[in-house]
């Protein structure tokens, strides 16, 4: 008899991680809420609008380095293109919040302002339904993943890996990015979405809504997580890693390699795009500049920092390089790049596996 | 006490200034400060017709470049229609000076001015002319302003004239000739009008061939920008499989060496300025090579064998330069002048071919021959070539293969400097600058094949004249979308690119 | 031993959140503390460092004098990084963990339309200092820069006039982005009602970071050599200035025979610009660096010392220009306000702006408007001069009212000429 889905999961997790899972999800889900809701702003325990915007932005970030993680890490395929996967599911919940506006915007028209002010009189063919949450929800989970799909069909199909493949994401992603900046395509240009009002009538700046937004993504990072670590550990996963290791290998065996890459690449710009409609309700902005290549150029630096092949480790990446980013901004703001362009180089010198792989070296040096 | 003091300054002035204007109306000079730029003109004007024209010219001249001053003592300034009135003053002056040249700018800036005051002048000036190029010119401008001329007769000669013509001015004078003024047309006389329809045909054919012409010509200039930009990565990548994120900041460097020199001629050889670019290009290659080589020995030799790694530590690399050139230079783009040998242009079958992108396509040719030239008939360039199709084999048989590898890296980041001294005399010169350059340098790279010289040729200039003609067409943003997603394609159906060496590796 | 370090991490993660509850700003009673919101690296640091300079510089000439209300200014500076998320965070920030009393700062309008929301929200006050596209009114933004109205239309309307050229066709060239596309769409507008026909106008928009002009200057070539005095109207943005203007040089394109009026090219932008080649084009501002009077000297005065003070890159050849002082007029204007709502509460502050005058560098005293929370500003056409300054050849005779809703954009004669909710 196959086991149950979830006793595969609890098994893949372990006893620990599922602890830690739980504790996570009790400060996410319980406290942090409570604190925020419940307890007075001037009191020292209050949770602060801040506080729960940076967390939800950086759980986020955290998502998109956990699905980073599962390709490069996993798969041995370097993606210099995952903010373009990041951007669309951005962009298609965007579609959503522009309409939300309704005839609020400066212009109290039906349109969104942007298509106002470039004369347009109705909504783009690819704007329709847009007005409707579930639609845009089938979007979000469709339109990258189906990118990802086709561009990721070809490329494999091909067999073209390792710094091509890099370069040709980072073509598509800076293709992208142009495409979108242009007015005509009708997504607001340079300027992209902003000033969103409501979800689902509910309005965007309550702390309720905040709150729920953040649940969400916390929600959606043990998701990917656990999700995460079943597949690594299962078949699939190791043969994954014999793909990265040795693809002809593999194919010797009798594997075929395309539709176990396919299967993740899809896969991982689906997580990307699930990050990418939670964050742009969270930041209240959407504008093609998601899509510049350094942005894409970053999230690996995120895995790399964290340690590769750990999914905990792109977590931690993701928070340690954002923690330092909003950290630098502030009090050294022209000695980040310096920070930053070191970071990259001293990870990929000394420390290939990461700060997981320092904590583990470290340990195993004690014992 | 104040109208004392005015006074005084006037005397002053005028005392300054009578020696030198003695032959020229003093109160004409005065009215060239005047407040009205209708009187200005006026005077202008007078000026140019009167006896003695080296004085005039110098007047009008000092005029021109804001150096004469008012009886008050402060700059004279002057707007766009004055200085182009001023411009065709001195340019009537001039079609009478000794020198050629000056005669031969002259007639060519009153091809854009000229208008019926000067009829006589340019009668005067066709009955004296000698040189044969000047007088076809001036005939043209002659017969420009003769369609102004009462008589039919006249101006049906002049539009015949015409004919011959090939700047976009006079395609203009003929269509406003046949333009209508509500139901009356500009021309009365009908025969005219035909005559007009004739020469307009085949100035616009010659316009036309121009503007295929200029066409070809920024492809080529553009082919030839990206050549230099991605011939040192075509190197490093060919030799090491290493990409080098870093390679932008490499153009920067050579930029930033550019503007160095030209700092130094500024300071210690200002009559040499005009040589500075010369000087910058060894200048530029050195310390590139330097910065690469350093950069190899440090980072990159670390991480062989592991491409992903090098490409996100060069990354690393370039984010580090541009912010030390932000720190050093500052985060202002900062001025590089084209030499004045590189300014303006040539005029070749009615278009005008900019002499740095003429430069550039020219320097660019010499760095692809050199290149050449080391690879394949130095012993550096035997071991280069041979590192790159087996490594382990040209270890084994004694190539230095480490030592390679360095110098490699380092004629590949010199290289990439030497674009940067091109790049500086077309573009901006600021900390960001290579980042625009990247993801172009390694399509030219991936399109045209790994390690191969003339896939990198045939790719930079296939990809600038499609962009090119693309962009005459669907405009600037489709055009660089519609190219990357061609070489997205293309790479799936060769991922080796249009030249790939052939061999038999299996991982 | 992973799992560990789960826990680990979970546990630092609760102290790092426990941290930044327990910071909150102890509230000092004898400073004011005010935000300024500049990127300071990335690609608008160029831009935006003069302006952050500009507003330290500000802040200490009034504390200098007893600051405000007897309490001296205390400067929040934060970098958004050219990034516009990253702005929305850092202008919360100011606003909720520092509690600045203002905040000046933003450059692009795409920082602006990030960063409303949140001023919105929070009731927060914000100074904008560049100009801009219009077609916006927020209750808790007061725009110090022009709006089209002030900088677009009097240029086009010098190029019609006999001493601009009398120009009869038009090139309207741009970034694609929002401000040129409405600036244009404004342009084309007032065009078409002085007569001037679709067929003399040409449209053209290239992307960021454009660097290759070689396509469009051929392309303005033909279109100039139809017949008729053309002029062109420029719209592109900061870094593919140098390119454009070297190929208008290159290809014997002169300011006599086509002027161009660029509206994003000031004298920060020049100092970078080998600007032979450019002389006798034309900018549009409501300041510049060269106009002579009294106030304009100190400004330009104190600026150079505090660059020689601060020690910025290349101090000795800072210039001064029309954002940095819209930025310097911002700052006073808000301490007058303030002065005279006795008060920093928001819309105490908002309800004195209305109507207070400044002698600004530019040589005006200039008012905000009493309703619609932008400035009255005269308007200077400079024509380029070989040294990087403008040479101005015309001027507005006195101050011009913004219009942030054009009167050429359809639809908006319904617009009420002060922000909603006021």
């Amino acid at each position: 008899m196959r086991t149950p889905f979830i006793v595969r999961l609890y098994r893949a997790l372990g006893p620990k991680g599922a602890l830690a899972l739980a504790v996570f999800a009790l400060l996410t889900l319980v406290l942090v809420p409570v604190l925020h809701l419940a307890v007075p702003p001037d009191n020292p325990l209050h949770v602060s609008t801040y506080v729960i915007t940076l967390a939800g932005k950086i759980m986020c970030y955290a998502i998109v380095a956990v699905a980073m993680d599962l390709i490069w890490g996993y798969a041995g395929i370097l993606s210099l293109g995952h903010g373009v996967f990041f951007a669309l599911g951005g962009y298609a919940f965007g579609m959503y919040l522009m309409r939300q506006i309704g005839r609020d915007g400066s212009y109290q028209s039906d349109l969104p302002d942007f298509m106002v002010f470039l004369d347009w009189k109705e909504l783009p063919w690819y704007w329709t339904g847009s007005d409707s949450f579930l639609w845009v929800v089938i979007l979000v989970l469709t339109v990258p993943a189906l990118l990802a799909f086709l561009f990721g069909f070809f490329a494999f199909r091909s067999r073209i890996k390792g710094v091509y493949f890099s370069i040709i994401t980072q073509a598509m992603t800076f293709a992208a990015m142009l495409f979108f900046f242009r007015n005509e395509t009708g997504f607001g240009g340079n300027n992209g979405f902003t000033d969103f009002k409501r979800i689902l009538g509910y309005s965007i700046t309550s702390p309720e809504m905040r709150v729920t937004l953040f649940a969400l993504s916390a929600l959606m990072l043990m998701l990917t997580l656990a999700l995460g670590r079943y597949l690594v550990t299962s078949r699939f996963g190791r043969v994954l890693a014999s793909i990265r290791d040795a693809e002809s290998r593999v194919m010797f065996l009798g594997y075929n390699p395309l539709w176990y890459k396919l299967a993740i690449w899809t896969l991982s710009a689906l997580l990307c795009a699930v990050a990418g409609a939670l964050y742009v309700p969270q930041v209240g902005i959407i504008n093609p500049g998601e899509m510049s290549p350094a942005n894409s150029i970053e999230i690996a630096i995120w895995v790399a920092v964290g340690g590769r092949a750990t999914l905990i480790g792109a977590v931690i990446g993701a928070v340690i390089v954002n923690l330092a980013k909003s950290f630098f901004t502030v009090a050294f703001p022209e000695y980040w790049l310096f920070f930053l362009g070191f970071l990259f180089i001293a990870v990929t010198l000394w420390l290939p596996d990461g700060v997981v792989g320092l904590w583990r070296r470290l340990r195993r040096e004690k014992k | 006490m104040k109208t004392r003091i005015l006074l005084l300054l006037f005397g002053l002035f005028a005392l300054l200034a009578a020696p030198a204007q003695a032959a020229l109306d003093a109160k004409l000079v005065a009215q060239l400060s005047a407040e009205d730029s209708d009187e200005k003109i006026a005077a202008i004007w007078a000026l140019a017709d009167s006896e003695d024209a080296s004085e005039a010219t110098r007047v009008l001249q000092s005029l021109a470049d804001g150096s004469l001053k008012d009886p008050k003592g402060e700059d004279i300034t002057i707007n766009n229609r004055i200085r182009g009135e001023l411009a065709a003053a001195l340019a009537s002056l001039r079609l009478f000076d000794a020198d050629r040249a000056a005669r031969l700018a002259a007639v060519k800036e009153l091809q854009a001015s000229a208008d019926a005051k000067l009829f006589g002048v340019l009668v005067k000036a066709l009955a004296q002319e000698s040189d044969a190029e000047i007088k076809r010119l001036l005939s043209l401008v002659h017969a420009q302003v003769s369609l102004q001329s009462e008589d039919a007769k006249q101006r049906l000669v002049a539009v015949q004239a015409l004919a011959a013509g090939n700047s976009p001015h006079t395609k203009s004078l003929l269509l406003g000739l046949l333009a209508k003024n509500g139901s009356a047309w500009a021309e009365p006389d009908a025969e005219v009008r035909r005559a007009a329809t004739a020469a307009l045909k085949q100035v616009e054919s010659r316009l036309g061939t121009a503007e295929n012409i200029g066409r070809v010509f920024s492809g080529l200039s553009l082919g030839s920008i990206l050549l230099l930009a991605a011939l040192g990565l075509a190197i490093t990548y060919g030799v090491m499989g290493v990409i080098n994120m870093a390679h932008g900041e490499f153009l920067m460097i050579g930029a930033y060496a550019t503007f160095a020199v030209q700092g130094l001629f500024r300071s210690y050889a200002p009559g040499l300025l005009d040589a500075y670019v010369l000087a910058a290009i060894p200048v530029a290659f050195l310390v590139t090579a330097l910065v690469g080589m350093a950069l190899e020995r440090l980072v990159i030799r670390h991480l062989y064998g592991r491409p992903l790694e090098t490409l996100l530590a060069t990354w690393g690399i370039s984010l580090m330069l541009i912010q030390a050139a932000r720190t050093l230079f500052g985060a202002q783009n900062v001025e590089v002048a084209n030499p004045s040998w590189m300014s303006g242009g040539v005029e070749l079958f009615g278009t005008m071919l900019p002499w740095n992108r003429i430069a550039i396509v020219a320097f660019s040719v010499g760095v692809l021959a050199l290149m050449w030239a080391v690879l394949n008939l130095t012993r550096l360039g035997l071991f280069v070539r041979a590192v790159t199709q087996n490594r382990p084999m040209a270890g084994c048989v004694g190539v230095p293969t480490g030592r390679v590898d360095t110098l490699a890296f380092g004629i590949g980041a010199g290289i990439a400097g030497l674009g940067g001294v091109a790049l500086s005399q077309i573009g901006n010169v600021g900390p960001d600058m290579g980042q625009g350059y990247i993801v172009d340098s390694f399509m030219v790279v991936v399109l045209g094949g790994v390690g191969q010289l003339a896939g990198a040729v045939w790719a930079a200039l296939g990809l600038g004249v499609v962009t090119k003609f693309l962009e005459g067409w669907t405009g600037a943003v489709i055009a660089k979308i519609v190219v990357l997603v061609f070489i997205i394609v293309f790479i799936q159906k060769r991922p080796q690119g249009l030249f790939a060496l052939k061999g038999r590796v299996v991982d | 031993m992973k799992r560990r370090i789960f826990v680990k991490t979970m546990a630092a993660s609760v102290a790092l959140a426990a941290m930044s509850m327990s910071s909150f700003s102890a509230l000092a009673a004898d400073t004011i503390k005010v935000g300024i919101l500049h990127s300071l690296s990335g690609t608008m640091a160029i831009s935006e460092t003069a302006l952050k300079e500009t507003a330290l510089m500000t802040i200490a000439e009034i504390n200098a004098k007893g600051g405000v209300m007897g309490k001296k200014l205390e400067p929040v500076v934060v970098d958004p990084a050219s990034n516009w998320p990253l702005f929305a965070e850092k202008a919360r920030q100011l606003l909720t963990q520092d509690k600045v009393a203002v905040v000046f700062g933003c450059w692009t309008s795409v920082s602006r339309k990030s960063v409303n929301p949140v001023f919105k929200e929070l009731n927060g006050l914000l100074f904008y200092p560049v100009q801009y596209e219009g077609e916006e009114l927020e209750k808790n933004v007061f725009y110090t820069g022009a709006a089209p109205n002030q900088q677009a239309i009097p240029a086009v309307e010098y190029l019609m006039s006999k001493d601009g050229g009398s120009a009869k066709r038009w090139v309207l060239l741009g970034t694609d982005y929002v401000y040129p596309r409405t600036t244009n769409k404004i342009l084309r507008a007032f065009l078409k009602s002085k007569g001037v026909a679709d067929a003399d106008i040409m449209e053209d928009y290239t992307p960021f970071g454009h660097s290759d002009y070689q396509t469009i200057i051929a392309k303005i070539k033909k279109f100039a050599g139809e017949g008729k005095k053309t002029a062109v109207v420029s719209t592109i943005n900061g870094d593919s200035n140098v390119p454009f203007y070297k190929e208008l040089g290159n290809a014997g394109l002169k300011a006599t025979d086509v002027p161009v009026v660029a509206f994003s090219v000031g004298e920060e932008e020049l100092r970078g610009v080998d600007t032979k080649p450019l002389v006798g084009h034309l900018a549009a501002w409501n300041y510049f660096q060269s106009i002579k009077n009294p106030e304009n000297d100190a400004f330009i005065k104190m600026y150079r010392d505090w660059a020689k003070k601060q020690k910025l890159p290349k101090a000795d050849t800072v210039v001064t220009n029309d954002p940095m002082e819209a930025t310097y007029i911002g700052i006073h204007m808000w301490k007058q306000a303030v002065e005279k709502a006795k008060s920093t509460d928001v819309d105490k502050v908002i309800a004195a702006m209305g109507g207070q005058t400044f002698k600004a560098p530019s040589g005006f005293t200039i008012k905000m408007d009493e309703k619609n929370h932008h400035l009255h500003r005269a308007v200077f056409i400079g024509e380029v001069k070989a040294d990087g300054q403008f040479n101005v050849v015309w001027k507005t005779k006195g101050p011009v009212k913004a219009q942030p809703w054009s009167p050429f954009i359809a639809g908006n004669d319904k617009k009420k000429d002060e922000p909603e909710g006021k």
